[in-house]
């Protein structure tokens, strides 16, 4: 019996740890936008000197936000992607909007004179523009890059449909069996809901 | 006879969970083992990496998720080797998670490991499908780095920020 008794209170031990677990590890976070949300325009500049704001584009659907960066391995393994997503769908009305939010003292490899010899070195067909001050990336709620935030022009303004990843695989695009950022565009596009809204990966965190 | 069926019962449980703890030990499996400089530095898929952030016995774990590019991580990886040096005879293990492209650990990792002489546990986590595993690790968390866990047994936290020592300390120790 008295074996009993300590059987039951082990077993009442465990049960309650197991309990703590789930009301430790939830924690409430996350600032920036959510889906539905109406992204902020911006004056940013860009690197051929000019500044870009999403209103210049009138002609466009919705646009593909892009916070990365030069120094980021994930965000390297992603330029060749981010390029083909704009030629892609700049001619069907979303293009990619590249933003550094990076601050250079943080970073010396992401001043903005590098981003002009990144984005020389590589082609880039896309604006590459500089969060000065960095005071637009805090607004969308970018923690890392890359993090792309999908918006669609409505009456309303640009209302942000997708938030996430480019797609499964940083390592291999040919491995990657989720596109996310290509479906989520080809879905509004079709005048369809987006499915997969949200998606997570490993990144650089941004640095202020 | 009642009282022994619920002995048994009770006693199937407890030792499926002693059991399971340590099962999930030895069942970590490395898809490689990357070796130089007499550092080894094993690789796991989240598939194996997972049994780690729920091992049950009387240890608290303290995994750090970094890489050698992110810069707030390696401002902070002395803190850990502290932790590490100080408590390990406390029932501490520090594990250090490195993020680092599988392609970059004997080019990058490894030296930076023998360069820094970390004498922590370190150990590559590459699983590309990051969407997946990322919230399995916590909710939470949005994948950005450093992040880390201080968990014992079933109690525990998930930090998605850069520590001091004096904090990391602190945190450790309520999980004591």
């Amino acid at each position: 019996m008295k074996t009993l008794k300590i059987l039951a209170v082990l077993a009442l031990v465990i049960a309650v740890s197991a309990f703590a677990v789930d009301k430790v590890l939830t924690k409430k976070g996350g600032d920036g936008y959510d889906i539905g949300d109406i992204a902020t325009d911006f004056r940013l500049k860009n690197i051929d000197g000019k500044y870009v704001s999403l209103s210049h584009y009138r002609d466009a659907k919705g646009f593909i936000i892009t916070f990365t960066c030069n120094h980021c391995p994930y965000s390297v393994a992603y330029e060749d992607r981010i390029i083909a997503l704009d030629k892609k769908y700049k001619a069907l009305g979303y293009p990619v909007i590249a933003i550094n939010p990076n601050n250079p003292r943080a970073y010396p490899e992401d001043s903005f004179e590098n981003m002009k010899i990144r984005a020389k070195e590589k082609g880039f067909t896309f604006p590459y523009l500089y969060d000065d001050g960095q005071k637009i990336y805090p607004q969308y709620g970018a923690k890392k890059t890359p993090h792309i935030y999908i918006l669609q022009k409505t009456d309303k303004g640009n209302v942000v449909r997708y938030i996430g990843t480019i797609d499964s695989n940083y390592k291999d695009e040919k491995l990657a069996s989720k596109k996310y950022v290509e479906d989520a565009v080809d879905a509004l596009l079709e005048g369809r809901e987006v499915k997969i809204k949200h998606t997570k990966a490993i990144g650089c965190s941004i640095k202020a | 006879m009642m009282c022994r069926i619920i002995c048994m019962g009770f006693m199937l449980l407890i030792f499926f969970t002693g059991c399971k703890g340590e099962r999930q030990v030895t069942a970590i499996t490395a898809t490689k083992v990357f070796e130089s400089k007499g550092i080894e530095v094993p690789v796991y898929d989240f598939e194996n990496f997972e049994a780690l952030l729920h091992i049950d016995d009387d240890k608290v774990r303290v995994i750090n998720f970094w890489a050698t590019w992110c810069k707030p991580c390696v401002r902070e990886l002395p803190y850990f080797e502290l932790i590490n040096d100080r408590y390990t005879a406390k029932n501490v293990e520090v594990i250090l998670v490195s993020l680092d492209l599988p392609s970059q650990v004997e080019t990058k990792l490894i030296p930076f490991l023998e360069k820094q002489r970390i004498r922590s546990r370190v150990i590559l986590l590459d699983d590309p499908n990051a969407n997946q595993w990322i919230p399995k690790v916590n909710e939470e968390w949005s994948g950005a780095i450093p992040a880390t866990i201080i968990y014992k047994g079933s109690t525990g936290n998930f930090y998605e920020r850069s520590f001091t020592y004096h904090d990391l300390e602190k945190e450790l120790k309520k999980v004591f």
